[in-house]
């Protein structure tokens, strides 16, 4: 990502390789090389398909920098019974739509499908995910990430790990 | 065979030797048969949780809701009454609503086009001349159970002769009161929920709504995640003043942090550093005296109330459990706030649920693996009992009376499994 600048054209290719890029490092639990890609913002798990004003309604995640860190440090720490071991997931990532594009700023759509197999049973999630990117002298970060599950306002189950 | 002579199944037994005091036998968790008994013995008998009445608030509100494994609908009429109805058409059974929650005129069946009122009286059915002359609409309203509310709480009962539910709840209306107090001055309102499905059976949960036995030790990585001050505030069980108190019909109260029992005592003490930036935002528009009281009910009650069979009112939120199957239970968490209230406030307060709440709180992952692993375990050695012995024997009486034990005794599960041995036998 080398010479790319704060109004560099984020191209659907350069985009699309970092977004496989982030699925590969969810599905491997590699917390800390999936922090660094984020440049401040919110990594939010809404309840519904329409809410847009997240910090006024209660959603499944809504964590800024501090409580990425935090869930990370959880689920990495071992003293959560939940997260030792995770669920294993394995996810694919495709459909995508840019919604909003600018210099050196995209956002883009994507679906989302992840298994996890955990006590010999596997569950499936599916989900819109909307990505807003950004370019930065150190490559594309992340400033907004949305995941909107399927049945977010419905019954699910417990999740280990992140989409 | 004649159909005199067909076997009744179990519900000619009593389950109520199942329950031995100190300890419960293993098919309590493991056994359809007592699952179908419990439906109709408790679910079908008491008074259960369905809802908050800030969920249906104005006239044509509705809501999806259950009793038992019962779809029910809760509704308000057009002159403001509640009803709770049985989610099923009286002609061929269909559901008559499937929209989770919102507001509406009437409830049509989506198969033959029956309509129902908002009271489910029977409105109208097309085609009338193809029933013959005998037939009234009047017999044909949606099945409507009892319903009385306490303190905005929504209880049904599909039980006509249920007793009064001041009655039911007995001592434990003395807590919700307190409970009720974390509205700040502001009717409590519900502010969204998280629901997930844990495969266990249903008294797992019941009995983890009583339990501080289990929280240091399954919410090590959530008391990490905190900062001194509230690590301090969660650490109740190397304290000596907290208590669980057997409240009678099945209920317990599990006092965690006495200080923080009634939210209008000590209002004049500091306020604690976590809360500092939101007391200061507060200030632009609230008197001190009200910021203090905000403040206090923004970090929610220091109690867990359990209420026989299906409700919890938790520190600060409601955690409704409904049964599925035999080993399977849904579970609700539903945020509560201020209605009217502070937007900051009322923040503050998602904010400190999502952290430990739902689906991927710090906490309740926690609880969902190790309550699964309770059911998994279960399926050894049928012949071994499930201990809720802890605190036998070192039990006092309350200033109220009631038997209580320490912050970790199993006092309340054992309240639970009187009431349950009651109702089962």
């Amino acid at each position: 990502m080398k010479d790319m600048t704060t109004d560099s054209k984020i191209t659907l290719d350069a985009a699309v390789q970092f977004l496989w890029m982030e699925a590969d490092i969810l599905d491997r639990n590699d917390f800390d090389a999936w922090l660094p890609l984020w440049h401040g913002g919110h990594y939010i798990i809404p309840i519904g398909d329409d809410v847009t004003d997240f910090a006024n309604n209660l959603n499944i995640a809504y964590d800024d920098a501090d409580m990425r860190k935090a869930r990370a440090a959880r689920l990495s720490g071992g003293f959560s019974i939940s997260a030792a071991p995770p669920a294993r997931t394995v996810r694919t990532v495709s459909r995508f739509v840019i919604t909003e594009e600018a210099p050196g700023a995209i956002t883009i759509r994507s679906a989302l499908h992840v298994v996890e197999d955990k006590f010999g049973r596997q569950r499936m999630f599916a989900a819109n995910v909307e990505h807003k990117l950004i370019a930065t002298e150190n490559g594309i970060r992340i400033t907004q990430k949305v995941v909107r599950l399927l049945n977010s306002d419905g019954m699910l189950t417990s999740i280990s790990y992140l989409f | 065979m004649t159909l005199d002579h067909f076997p009744q199944g179990p519900q000619d037994a009593s389950y109520a030797p199942l329950v031995k005091g100190d300890r419960v036998a293993t098919p309590m968790y493991e056994d359809p048969a007592i699952f179908d008994v419990e439906m109709e013995k408790i679910f079908g008998k008491t008074w259960v949780w369905v809802g908050h009445e800030s969920e249906v608030p104005d006239k044509g509100n509705f809501k999806l809701s259950v009793v038992g494994t019962q779809p029910v609908i809760i509704s308000r009429d057009r002159k403001g009454a509640l009803h709770v109805l049985v989610n099923r058409c009286r002609h061929r059974a269909a559901t008559v609503c499937e929209i989770k929650k919102g507001k509406t005129s009437s409830f049509q069946c989506p198969y033959h086009g029956w309509g129902y009122a908002l009271d489910g009286s029977l409105r109208g059915v097309p085609y009338t001349e193809g029933y013959n002359t005998d037939f009234d609409k009047k017999d044909y309203g949606l099945k409507k159970l009892k319903v009385e509310t306490y303190q905005g709480m929504i209880f049904a009962s599909f039980n006509m002769d249920v007793e009064p539910l001041e009655d039911f709840l007995g001592n434990a209306k003395l807590w919700i009161d307190l409970f009720m107090k974390q509205g700040g001055g502001f009717p409590v309102k519900t502010l969204g929920e998280h629901q997930f499905k844990v495969p266990m059976n249903w008294k797992i949960q019941l009995e983890n709504t009583t339990d501080a036995y289990h929280f240091p030790v399954v919410h090590k990585s959530f008391m990490q995640s905190l900062d001194g001050e509230a690590t301090q505030q969660f650490s109740f069980l190397e304290d000596d003043d907290g208590w669980v108190e057997d409240l009678g019909n099945g209920h317990s109260v599990m006092v965690m942090m006495p200080e923080l029992n009634d939210l209008d005592d000590n209002l004049d003490a500091p306020i604690p550093e976590r809360f500092e930036a939101l007391a200061e935002t507060l200030r632009a528009d609230y008197d001190e005296a009200q910021v203090r009281r905000i403040v206090r009910a923004v970090g929610g009650c220091g109690f867990n109330l359990n209420l026989f069979p299906n409700a919890a009112c938790s520190l600060s939120f409601f955690r409704i459990l409904r049964p599925v199957s035999v080993q399977e239970t849904e579970i609700r968490h539903i945020a509560l706030g201020m209605d009217g209230g502070p937007e900051a406030a009322n923040q503050m307060r998602m904010r400190l649920h999502e952290h430990f709440q739902g689906p991927m709180g710090f906490g309740s992952p926690d609880d969902a693996e190790v309550w699964e692993r309770v059911q998994r375990g279960s399926a050894g050695a049928g012949d071994l009992d499930v201990m809720v012995n802890r605190g036998v024997g070192l039990e006092d009486t309350s200033p109220n009376g009631l038997p209580k034990g320490d912050i970790s005794a199993e006092t309340g599960m054992r309240a639970a499994y009187r009431k349950w041995q009651e109702m089962m036998a």
